[in-house]
């Protein structure tokens, strides 16, 4: 017993692109992407609700999509580039949907809110003007205890409609 | 042609302005600090043995080999808390002939439900804790489990505590008189049985503590995700044996709470007790399936009803039995019984008639105990109600619109009460039935109905009438002994530079209070709201309160902040008035300028009159002493409750061959007194709502045969998501209570109250052509089968 044991907590070194930072860990192998983003890394933005993939409170952006860290090893991510809320929000990708978020009220207890901002700008990245059905549908794996969803699912959508408005005047713009 | 001004066009005025939260940015940049997200220096992590049986005698504990392992601080059992925590039993005084057993951290012998803390690890890190759990082995003799609530109440049946009668906690009936003539000369009786099933609150933020007692200081500071700070600090006290002054626990931010967080949790008291015996800081976080199996649990109730209407739909009597499992403990401080309590006083609450009679039986079981969740009673008395009167109004003949408009108390009945002895100051159902009524649309809605159905498409709709208990007074709980206050306190000061700072008891978790405070103080003293800063969840630095349970936040935390503010404007005042040499009265403020009251001509900034006060008060007459913090304690006089009411309505389709429900559409008409931030109260509202729309299809805690709970994580629990939820329209009414200058009533469990029972009428509704009938919660399709015959 006490061999597993020590084999389960043996060190492992890991290394990410954390927020645009090189950063190393030592992990077990046993430690998930979220245990080493809160407990190594400290960046606490990103939560474990379920810890099943279930909630949606532990999503980060491996590569460019949205993962859920609780359902990751540490050492699967080796190598990985990972943005938490915390990168997203200083980098400004996200300011305008956490803007509409705060204007509209579409948190409560902000548990689940750097999940859903996660989703929001992955779902935005790959619809530009989702409907409110297919808003819905893609936070169909958000959980969220306190608002009803529905301030949610309106940000969102006035951010995609402001995002497609605020690209066409570009286009118009640029071939003025 | 411009619109005439408003009150919210005077400067400073924030009371009912849709202002967006403050300290929301900050959740929404990752940069929330929870509990959970604390770590302190030296800081270990506790894990708990849980019993996997229902009922159980401990024979024996070895945990040798886990007190051995690397990385292991203390493993503790039942009799090594004991020694440093003294039991505490749930009962209150005024439930006559309560019974429940006394607690302790740990069981010493004995385990009454499956998932109860045994054993307690404290190690190095959490990973440690659990492999060191692995290593304990505990000899247990399994004990018949009473799991049934019909099983639990026979005679001669296992009893969850040996030493006690039977399974019995608490009786308790009611009777205005009359029921039984009413009965007898009654046109219609309606007679049915309802069922509840026992659900969870699912906080998104599990239960979470860190404990960190100081042997040299003497000094326990707890960081605990709860909602009601000092009530723990009292505890904490009491049952360690630490003076108050020298508790302090710390609420930050919280990852929602609806009633679970105010409870005693039998790890959450260990957590305490394993700091004290280890001198260095604790941190225990409930993982998913340890929340499922011993957070509390909520309205497991099975319901019996008799109506009595007369020949034109005029309710005349209600006859009620409400028999509730409450698992093998009465929770402490607060107890078990309240929710049923609840249950038979509001059933019926807003409509006219005066014979109501009712027994209320509260029933252990081998089960986690079931105490106060969002609306507590609430869904199942109105739901109860509303099902009552919709079948009363099929048995007349009668729309259900109708037969509301004939039974609810007019609105210009008040003041009155209710046949269980609720004293209502002013409710407004009639024109809240009028609102619904239009928003609905409902004449257009139910041709849409009728049209669909005969194309094979079966939609219900259903609606609900509902009275809501808020700013509850010492009749809640003080006067049965438990030292939970209904007053709060705030200490608000002028700072050096001009800004205000308040401090109340008043806590947030979500809810937006600390925006609400905000508004209220900046409103009441004539500033920019920018300029207020408010601090909750620390009992070192803010008065003694209450703090956010039964909907008080707004109508008693409000209140305090708006005299306490008004306390300081007048400080702020006379010295201006020393200064300008002026009567205060003539004075005013505006944009944080001391101004002419009847001119608005600005003559001082107040950060002059602050910069004056605490830096040069030599130029200040002699004797003058500048009192720029002021504390002020509200406590709630006139009536016990400030009740609100409102209704909802609901449209759903059912598929009669799968028996999924969807929900299309839901309304809500509500009256919280004087609202003052409206897109708050909507989000909260709809917040509510979902949580009820999850209790009537989907939340149901199933338990086996003997006792394991078999759906206890998110995969097979099922709660309400974005895609199955509909958008909901919110209207409002406005009827202040006169008990307070502010007027505000609650508004936080108004959603909740009526939303199961809306839906349970529409379904309902649209099972009418098949004459099939459901009268369970919650609606699984599998019960819309049955009743259908399909099953």
């Amino acid at each position: 017993m006490s061999s597993d044991i020590d084999e389960a907590e043996e060190a492992v070194r890991v290394r990410f692109i954390v927020n645009g930072s090189k950063v190393t860990c030592a992990v077990a192998p046993r430690d998930t992407l979220v245990d080493c983003l809160r407990n190594s890394l400290e960046l606490t933005g990103t939560h474990a609700g379920c810890e099943m993939g279930a909630c949606g409170a532990c999503l980060v952006q491996l590569d460019g999509r949205a993962v859920h860290a609780c359902l990751m090893f540490a050492v699967q991510a080796d190598g990985a580039r990972v943005d938490t809320i915390e990168g997203l929000s200083e980098s400004g990708a996200i300011a305008d949907l956490q803007a509409e978020f705060h204007r509209r009220n579409a948190l409560q207890c902000g548990f689940c809110t750097p999940g859903m901002l996660i989703n929001a700008h992955e779902l935005l990245a790959r619809v530009a003007e989702p409907s409110r059905e297919a808003i819905r549908d893609a936070l169909s794996g958000n959980f969220c205890r306190c608002t009803g969803y529905e301030a949610i699912i309106d940000a969102i959508a006035a951010v995609a409609e402001a995002r497609v408005d605020r690209a066409a005047q570009e286009r118009e713009a640029a071939s003025r | 042609m411009s619109a005439p001004l408003t009150s919210l066009d005077r400067p400073n005025s924030y009371i009912g302005r849709a202002v967006p939260r403050p300290n929301a940015k900050r959740l929404l940049a990752g940069r929330g600090r929870y509990v959970t997200d604390i770590r302190l220096p030296r800081m270990l992590h506790a894990a708990f043995l849980r019993s996997p049986y229902a009922h159980a005698r401990i024979v024996a504990i070895d945990t040798g080999q886990a007190r051995a392992l690397a990385g292991v601080h203390l493993v503790a059992a039942g009799t090594d808390i004991a020694k440093v925590c003294t039991p505490w039993t749930g009962t209150l005084d005024h439930f006559k002939g309560m019974t429940s057993e006394p607690q302790l951290p740990l069981p010493l012998d004995r385990v009454v439900w499956a998932g109860q803390a045994v054993v307690a690890v404290v190690a190095e890190s959490r990973a440690i804790a659990e492999d060191a759990l692995e290593l304990i082995s505990v000899d247990y003799e399994e004990l018949p489990a009473v799991v049934d609530l019909d099983a639990a109440r026979q005679p001669g049946t296992p009893r969850v505590n040996p030493a006690g009668q039977s399974n019995i906690c608490f009786r308790t009936q009611l009777d205005s008189g009359g029921v039984d003539e009413a009965f007898a000369a009654a046109a219609h009786v309606i007679e049915q049985e309802f069922s509840f099933g026992r659900h969870t609150p699912v906080t998104l933020e599990p239960r979470a503590i860190v404990a960190d007692y100081d042997p040299e200081a003497g000094m326990l500071t707890v960081h605990h995700a709860t909602q009601t700070p000092y009530q723990f600090q009292d505890l904490y006290a009491r049952h360690y044996g630490i003076p108050e002054a020298r508790v302090r626990v710390i609420a930050p931010d919280i990852g929602g709470s609806f009633g679970l967080k105010l409870h005693v949790y039998h790890e959450d008291m260990a957590v305490v007790g394993l700091s004290m015996l280890l001198g260095r800081p604790v941190k225990f976080v409930a993982d998913r399936i340890e929340s499922f199996v011993s957070d509390i649990h909520a309205r497991d109730h099975r319901v019996r009803a008799r109506m009595a209407v007369d020949a034109d739909g005029k309710i005349l009597a209600m006859d009620v039995h409400d028999a509730t499992a409450i698992g093998a403990f009465s929770t402490y401080p607060r107890t078990s019984v309240v929710e049923g309590n609840q249950v038979i006083r509001l059933i019926g609450a807003p409509y006219d008639f005066k014979s109501y009679r009712a027994a209320l039986e509260v029933v252990f079981q081998n089960k986690v105990q079931t105490s106060q969740y969002r609306a507590v009673g609430h869904p199942i008395a109105c739901a109860v109600t509303e099902r009552m009167v919709d079948l009363a109004a099929a048995s007349v003949g009668l729309d259900p619109f109708a037969i509301r408009a004939r039974n609810v108390i007019p609105d210009d009945a008040y003041p009155t009460a209710s046949p269980t002895g609720y004293k209502f100051e002013a409710l407004s159902h009639q024109v809240c039935l009028q609102r619904l009524h239009e928003i609905m649309n409902y004449d257009a809605l139910r041709a849409e109905q009728a049209e669909l159905r005969q194309r094979g498409i079966h939609r219900g709709i259903g609606i609900a009438t509902f009275v809501e208990i808020t700013n509850p007074s010492p009749a809640f709980y003080g006067v049965g002994g438990a030292r939970i206050s209904s007053q709060d306190g705030a200490t608000i000061s002028l700072t050096p530079s001009g800004e205000v700072r308040c401090a109340i008891s008043v806590t947030e978790q979500g809810q937006g209070t600390e925006a609400i405070i905000s508004q209220i103080v900046a409103d009441q003293l004539g500033l920019a709201q920018e300029h207020v800063k408010v601090i909750t969840g620390d009992t070192e630095v803010t008065p003694h309160g209450g703090a956010t349970w039964a909907c008080r936040g707004a109508g008693i935390g409000g209140e305090t902040a708006l005299q306490a503010a008004r306390k300081l404007k007048a400080n702020i005042l006379e010295i201006a008035a020393l200064v300008l040499q002026e009567q205060p009265a003539a004075l005013d403020i505006i944009d944080g300028e001391v101004v002419n009251a009847a001119t608005r001509q600005p003559r001082l900034a107040i950060a002059e009159i602050a910069r004056i006060a605490y830096f040069r008060s030599d130029t200040l007459p002699p004797g003058t002493q500048a009192q720029l913090t002021v504390s002020h304690h509200f406590a709630p006089q006139g009536y016990p409750f400030a009740f609100t009411n409102g209704i909802q309505g609901c449209y759903v389709e059912v598929d009669v061959d799968t028996g999924f429900i969807k929900l299309l559409k839901h309304f809500v008409v509500e009256d919280c007194g004087r609202i003052i931030n409206p897109m708050l109260v909507d989000e909260q509202v709809r917040g509510g709502v979902v949580q009820g729309l999850g209790a009537a299809l989907f939340e149901e805690c199933r338990y086996g045969e003997t006792g394991q709970l078999l759906n206890g994580s998110l995969a097979d629990y099922l709660v309400p998501m974005a895609m199955e939820m509909p958008d909901i329209v919110i209207a409002h009414v406005e009827t202040p209570t006169a008990d307070t200058a502010l007027g505000a009533k609650g508004c936080g469990e108004a959603g909740t109250a009526a939303a199961s029972a809306c839906v349970l009428n529409a379904v309902n509704d649209a099972l009418a052509p098949f004459c099939a009938s459901i009268n369970a919660v919650p609606i699984t399709p599998a019960r819309v089968l049955e009743a259908l015959g399909r099953f």
